[in-house]
């Protein structure tokens, strides 16, 4: 690949230079703090969010992970301001990114940032093109949303995105239309467009949970490859633990619309503490349970109704480890490893011990 | 990926068959293939070719006095579709007339849908309060009956072309509107919107260019039909009499020889025939589009 996805205009480097000043502090790029989300629904609030909170470093990768319905797609929503509201509703938190709080950004400066230093990818790349523009159209788009190009350097901007993200004959394939490219192929272009603007940070909502198998661990292999490229953070949803062990430097575990556990990738993996953390890893077909040939296991039970929340830990009615105190208080959270590493069960409440 | 490519390898297809075609190419090629609709097309073509440079290849005035009264067609050379009432000529006005008609009903549709997808793509886009409010500014345009509503209109003011087309633009704009408002609120929620919303479009943008160009295919159709229905409009109000006296206009022709209907059945037949031909050729095309834009129809 011979795209220089660095290449581009001052405004751009001007963000870099904003971008590389706050990494200088040593603080993070992307701060979550405390994010509340409600649903107006008919059978009443939904908290869709309660306090997730996470920080996300200059070329770090978190991954978010958890069971359908859980709140990571609602948290990349929330990151974005793109909860449709009515019903929905950022009741509280911050979302801080490079020393600005998103939430408070009127809504003119809040497009700005969209697809330009933050950016997302969808999971459906089949309907995430507009189906009556040329590919190329829809990434020079993208650039000129943010960035004063004249339509011809956008049309280059758009060849050299499509080259970056390993599309074959990409001048020839600019000017096709969606309807042209396959589920992979499309998911790329997605990719070329939100990182046309080399933002600082990109969401990947399970970038590739409606691709087949054999195409995802290649569009797993691009995200990283343009991630070291650019040296954008990432926030990667997925269920797929295999992508997190190999792509992800923090994971944090997701469940009712809280983070249970969160931790580097490898304490996550190798060392969970929540049960619900357990649960997951064992569910992931590995190596072990493959050879012996048992079948796998499960967690029993569903995610609990968002509507019908009593006191108490969430995940108490499906925990193995359930003790009363668990149905009536919310446990605490424990933070380990200078903060670094935290989770929230009364297992360990306590002072760590199991 | 690294391999060194020339341009004429890249430009070269693998697949010919597959060119891309644009969905504009894509609804010609089956327009192409639907031959009600191409005679639609030409008969148009016909019609305001005629328009255009008849009046220069027959240049007699509609309104000047060729011959005798009640002269019958294709019996004097001089006039040779006969001649109304008063002894004008009835060809000189069907060259003539027809720019009237079509003009006030082209003008009339282009209204009607501007309006129609302005209301419709605000309440469908928007929703909420702003719907409930365009919504019932709709429906009472709808309660009114709209021949009758124009007329007022018309009465109220001079009774000018103008007039005409906006009054017929501003009676019959609620159909556009709903179907828009309908388009605009199903496409307004597919994945491609909220993915260009997430790249930092604002909602003038993404009604325009997201949703607008999806939502076309059904508009452009009902707008071919309403081109139709202006027609028939200022044709009915010309009848009426509600039409600029000083502009010859085949609804005009028609309101004008009625009285004379029996004794006289040229003065209204050509006239009409002009109508009935402009108004089927508008048909057949927007049928033709129908079938273009609608992929499920693809097939047949």
């Amino acid at each position: 690949m011979s795209a220089d996805v660095r290449a581009d205009g001052p405004a751009r480097e001007a963000a870099g230079v904003a971008t590389r000043a706050s990494a200088a502090n040593g603080g993070p790029l992307l701060d979550v703090r405390d994010l509340c989300v409600e649903f107006q629904t008919r059978k009443g609030v939904a908290r869709v969010l309660e306090g997730v909170s996470f920080a996300l470093g200059p070329g770090e990768t978190l991954g978010l992970v958890g069971e359908s319905g859980c709140g990571k797609s609602m948290t990349a929503l929330a990151i974005m301001r793109l909860i449709p509201d009515p019903p929905g509703r950022i009741t509280s938190g911050e979302v801080v990114f490079d020393g600005q709080d998103l939430l408070k950004l009127d809504d003119a400066t809040m497009r700005d940032v969209r697809g330009n230093r933050v950016s997302m990818i969808f999971q459906e790349p089949m309907t995430s093109l507009n189906p009556v523009f040329t590919v190329g159209e829809q990434i020079a788009e993208a650039v000129r949303l943010h960035q004063r190009l004249e339509r011809r350097a956008a049309h280059e901007r758009a060849v050299e995105m499509l080259e970056a993200v390993g599309i074959p004959a990409a001048r020839r394939r600019v000017d096709e239309y969606p309807h042209q490219f396959s589920g992979g192929m499309r998911q790329r272009v997605m990719i070329a467009m939100a990182l046309a603007c080399n933002p600082g940070v990109l969401i990947a909502d399970e970038p590739t949970t409606a691709l087949d198998v054999t195409v995802q661990a290649q569009i797993f292999d691009l995200i990283s490859d343009l991630r070291d490229r650019t040296g954008a953070s990432v926030v990667l949803i997925t269920h797929d633990m295999g992508a997190v062990a190999e792509m992800t430097d923090r994971v944090a575990v997701m469940y009712a619309g809280r983070i249970v556990e969160e931790g580097s990738v490898e304490e996550v993996l190798e060392e969970p503490l929540h049960p619900y953390t357990q649960g997951l890893i064992a569910c992931a077909p590995g190596r072990r349970t493959a050879a012996r040939g048992e079948p796998l296991e499960e967690i029993p039970g569903t995610v609990p109704s968002l509507l019908e929340r009593r006191g108490g830990c969430a995940f108490a009615d499906r925990c193995k480890h359930v003790q009363p105190r668990c149905r009536e208080l919310q446990p605490a959270e424990l933070r380990i490893a200078g903060g670094r590493r935290r989770v929230v069960c009364w297992l360990f409440a306590d002072g760590g011990a199991r | 990926m690294n391999a060194p490519r020339s341009d004429a390898a890249a430009n070269a297809s693998p697949h010919p068959e597959f060119e891309a075609l644009s969905p504009s190419k894509e609804a010609w090629r089956v327009f192409r293939r639907n031959k009600a609709a191409l005679l639609g097309l030409c008969l148009l073509s016909l019609v305001v070719l005629t328009m255009i440079v008849g009046p220069t290849l027959y240049p007699v005035g509609a309104f000047d006095l060729m011959g005798a009264p009640f002269t019958e067609p294709f019996t004097d050379a001089k006039v040779w579709l006969g001649t109304d009432y008063l002894g004008r000529d009835i060809l000189a006005g069907m060259v003539v007339g027809g720019r009237a008609t079509v003009t006030v009903g082209l003008s009339a549709a282009l209204i009607t849908v501007t309006i129609g997808i302005l209301v419709g793509a605000l309440a469908g886009y928007f929703g909420g309060w702003v719907d409930e409010g365009l919504m019932r500014v709709t429906e009472l345009f709808q309660v009114l009956p709209s021949l009758l509503f124009a007329m007022v209109l018309v009465t109220l003011f001079s009774p000018s072309l103008l007039v005409v087309t906006i009054a017929i633009g501003a009676v019959s704009w609620t159909s556009t509107a709903r179907l828009a408002r309908a388009e605009f609120m199903r496409l307004r929620k597919l994945e491609y919107v909220s993915a260009a919303r997430a790249l930092g479009a604002g909602n003038v943008r993404l009604m325009l260019r997201e949703i607008l160009p999806n939502a076309l295919p059904p508009l452009i159709v009902s707008a071919t039909l309403i081109i139709g229905v202006a027609i028939l409009f200022e044709a009915g109000l010309s009848f009426l009499g509600l039409s600029d006296p000083n502009v010859m206009s085949w609804g005009m022709m028609i309101g004008a020889n009625r009285r004379n209907i029996l004794e006289c059945w040229w003065g209204v037949t050509f006239p009409g025939i002009a109508i009935f031909v402009t108004v089927l050729s508008v048909s057949l095309i927007g049928d033709g589009l129908n079938d273009a834009f609608n992929p499920r129809l693809h097939q047949r």
